[in-house]
């Protein structure tokens, strides 16, 4: 296949210059970047249908090689027509990202940056559990099956009987009632803040874990 | 028979750009726009129903546009892997169509007072694109396809053009774009290296050009594809773009684009560049998909985010399952394909639900909703298990069946896949499971600075909030959905036995050339198809397995069976090759 040089060097440069450009964070760079490649690539699509000929048109006179390789032109007029439509859409972004945010640049996300500064422990998976996980826990005074329950799980003494248990399940259950005892005691208002008690579970916390560790 | 249906091929991308222009011109009727989209996207499911029935048995066929022959003219081709694509992603089109009627995606845009409506439309445009990269059977064709449903994306991706969107768009957008510019300069240099883009033409043509020349173009095509497909290194742009967009558009953009780019590869190997070529490339890629994935997936606080994490992740699957070049693999893969489509597009709906119940889609600030909203905790947990595979739904199934790909592989890399994706399979669950334990079970108040919807003050008063929040006309969308994902678990057998007729298919070749060259061009090339097909693990070579599982020779047999068998061009075994529907025709 014969290749026209200067279409060959010039397709290059625009190769080159295309990326340099793709590769800054001006978004209206970025534009300019993505045109010079696509018109890069419609050079490229055009040499592939080798040397200059004739028009393909059967003629008496002219044979198959003389012609030129229609496809290849058929093609790059589809390419150009979405470049055409696509750098448009860009545009119209990159112009609306200017009214919006007054940047041309590409912003960084936001949750990516708020992932990234996160601490790599999470307090709340480690910190202690209030004791009653089920949500059926709030005294409903009807229900004297709940208010028995309810009963037996804020008085260790009444379930020790029961259980045998030793100083260390004592401890564990004094710890992990502290905390909710405290809420209850502000008069279980509208919402117990999860942030607002938890520190308050502090020093209740060593004890706690280590005892359900074993 | 076969040829009228055959030319109805077409219509699949036809109807729904007709059914756009139509959108267009009724845009200040909403109720005719959104009935027009309705009745297109019905239609197309039902055209393409029709067509796979077609197919199942038949196998593949071919349309060649405007009546010219297939190296020269426009083909589009489709085919049992083509087909089931086509039929899975219309159906969920169809059911995210309704979701989105439901939820009133047009107000999202009226809010903007922008001019016209164009979500409908858009739409139409997207599914017509899609169908069109399936079903065609040209490189360039194929370009055009992406090229449809991309743009169509980019505005369904900004749409109302608010600041957040503007920002993941302009990724997505400039992302895509440079994919889309490097499949077009590898078109250009295939063009220039073999001289045609007609698939079935290139399949032959490729095979004839220097090995080195078959690697650059090989490699050029599946990173252009990786991009589009969200492999590994190239992955990185879409938990930055899809979660910003209205729900029911990331999840048709979860559930197709991400399955365009592997269909892509999928052709990609199979037909243009067959046998043993970049496979273990492929495998270590797709490991580190599987792994970053899911890694990313743990570090994310927000469902949306952590949905497109998994995502990702599980491309990776599908990725192990086609690098395997073993039949077993291969009919995963199509299975694991159509069983992941639905799933994740299912998830997104149901992140769409819990956010407008809630308020937000961040997990710290969620709680209580299973209390709530059972149904929702049902519609969630269901497509959750699912995506984590565990065992009686259908991604137990897929991975299952691509674990048995990799075992019988048996090399050191397809063992550390294996474990590599057992591995990815906990952690998914892991994942899920933190959304299902904060969102769904713990209280409402244990969240952080929950939102005052989950705060209702009885349960009267919450059932009462999801009747606003959460209408019919939503949830029985989804709830579809979520039946659909159970019919894979309860439809495996057959579905499993079609996609291993559709592995065959793709490995052989011959009756996707057949279907496009016409049977002369290919008959040529016949003992040099075999020997290529004969690579690949498992594929049955027309002796009904004989060969594999029965090695033994009776002495009723005639003496010199054995050596004939060896030689391609001979008959073997007499009688054996009868009972074998899908073989090769001789």
């Amino acid at each position: 296949m014969t290749i026209n040089l200067t279409l060959l060097v010039l397709m290059g440069a625009l190769f080159a210059v295309g990326v340099h450009l793709l590769l800054e964070r001006s978004l209206t760079r970025v534009l300019l970047g993505i045109i010079l490649i696509s018109n890069g690539v419609n050079l490229l699509i055009l040499q592939t249908a080798g040397r200059a000929g004739l028009a393909p048109i059967v003629r008496d006179d002219a044979g198959f090689a003389d012609m030129l390789d229609p496809l290849p032109q058929a093609l790059v007029l589809t390419a150009i027509v979405i470049s055409f439509a696509l750098t448009s859409l860009m545009l119209a972004l990159i112009y609306r990202s200017w009214a919006l945010a007054r940047q041309d640049e590409v912003a960084d996300d936001e949750e990516d940056r708020r992932v990234a500064a996160q601490p790599a422990h999470d307090p709340e998976e480690d910190s202690e559990v209030p004791a009653e996980t089920s949500e059926f826990s709030e005294v409903d005074p009807a229900d004297p099956h709940q208010a028995r329950q309810r009963g037996r799980l804020l008085n260790p003494q009444a379930g020790r009987d029961a259980t045998a248990g030793g100083a260390v399940e004592d401890q564990l259950r004094r710890g992990l009632h502290e905390p909710d005892d405290d809420a209850r005691a502000r008069g279980g208002s509208a919402e117990p803040d999860a942030g607002e008690h938890r520190p308050a579970a502090g020093p209740s916390e060593g004890p706690s874990r280590r005892g359900r560790r074993r | 028979m076969d040829g009228d249906l055959a030319s109805l091929i077409p219509l699949a991308t036809l109807l729904p750009v007709l059914g756009a222009g139509f959108g267009f011109a009724f845009y200040r009727q909403q109720a005719t726009q959104r009935a027009v989209t309705l009745g297109t996207l019905t239609l197309t499911v039902v055209l393409e129903i029709v067509l796979l029935a077609d197919v199942w048995h038949g196998g593949a066929q071919a349309v060649h546009l405007g009546g010219w022959p297939a190296p020269f003219g426009i083909a589009m081709v489709i085919d049992r892997f083509s087909a089931l694509m086509l039929v899975v992603s219309s159906i969920i089109t169809l059911a995210v169509l309704l979701y989105a009627v439901g939820q009133g995606a047009a107000a999202e845009e009226r809010r903007d007072d922008g001019p016209v409506s164009i979500f409908y439309p858009t739409y139409l445009i997207l599914v017509a694109g899609v169908s069109n990269a399936f079903l065609a059977g040209d490189l360039f064709n194929l370009y055009v396809g992406f090229e449809i449903f991309l743009t169509a994306s980019y505005v369904l991706l900004t749409l109302g053009g608010g600041e957040a969107r503007i920002r993941a768009g302009v990724t997505y957008v400039v992302v895509s774009i440079v994919s889309s510019l490097l499949f077009l300069i590898t078109i250009g240099v295939i063009y220039a290296a073999t001289g045609t883009v007609n698939l079935a033409d290139l399949a032959l043509a490729l095979g004839e050009l220097d090995r080195g020349m078959q690697l650059l173009l090989h490699v050029m095509l599946l990173v252009g594809f990786g991009i589009k497909a969200a492999v590994f290194p190239l992955a990185f742009w879409l938990p930055d773009s899809y979660p910003t967009a209205p729900a029911p558009v990331t999840a048709v953009f979860a559930g197709l684009l991400t399955k365009v780019g592997i269909y892509s590869i999928i052709r990609t190997e199979t037909l243009l560049f067959p046998g043993e070529r970049l496979n273990t490339a492929l495998m270590i890629v797709a490991l580190l998909t599987m792994l970053v994935g899911i890694l990313g997936a743990l570090a994310q606080s927000d469902v949306k985010r952590m949905l497109s994490f998994t995502l990702t992740s599980h491309i990776g699957y599908l990725v192990f399952g086609l690098s395997l070049l073993s039949i077993t693999g291969m009919s995963a893969t199509i299975y694991y394909v159509a069983h992941h489509i639905t799933i994740q597009t299912t998830l997104f709906l149901v992140t769409g639900l819990i956010e407008r119940r809630s308020g937000t889609s961040a997990v710290d600030r969620l709680g209580g909703l299973a209390r709530i909203s059972p149904v929702l905790a049902v519609l969630f947990f269901l497509p959750a298990m699912n995506l984590a595979g565990i065992p009686p739904f259908s991604g137990f199934i897929g991975k299952l069946g691509m674990i048995q790909g990799g075992v019988a592989e048996g090399t050191v890399i397809a063992w550390t896949l294996v474990v590599g994706s057992v591995v990815t399979s906990l952690l998914t669950l892991l994942a899920l499971a933190r959304i299902w334990s904060r969102a769904f079970w713990r209280r409402a108040e244990d969240a952080d600075d929950p939102d005052p919807l989950l705060m209702s003050k009885t349960l009267a008063h919450a059932r009462a909030a999801n009747k606003r929040l959460l209408p019919t006309s939503m949830t029985v969308p989804t709830a579809l959905l979520v039946g659909l994902s159970l019919a894979f678990t309860v439809f495996a057998g057959p579905l499993m036995s079609f996609s291993r007729a559709a592995a065959q298919d793709m490995y052989e070749r011959a009756p996707y050339l057949e279907a496009v060259l016409g049977e002369e061009r290919v008959d040529g090339v016949r003992a040099e198809l075999r020997e290529l097909a004969a690579q690949v693990d498992g594929i049955d070579t027309g002796d009904g397995g004989a060969e594999e599982f029965a090695p033994v020779h009776t002495s009723v047999e005639p003496r010199d069976a054995p050596q004939l068998e060896t030689d391609d061009d001979a008959d073997d075994g007499a009688g054996n090759s009868g009972d074998d529907p899908g073989g090769e025709s001789r």
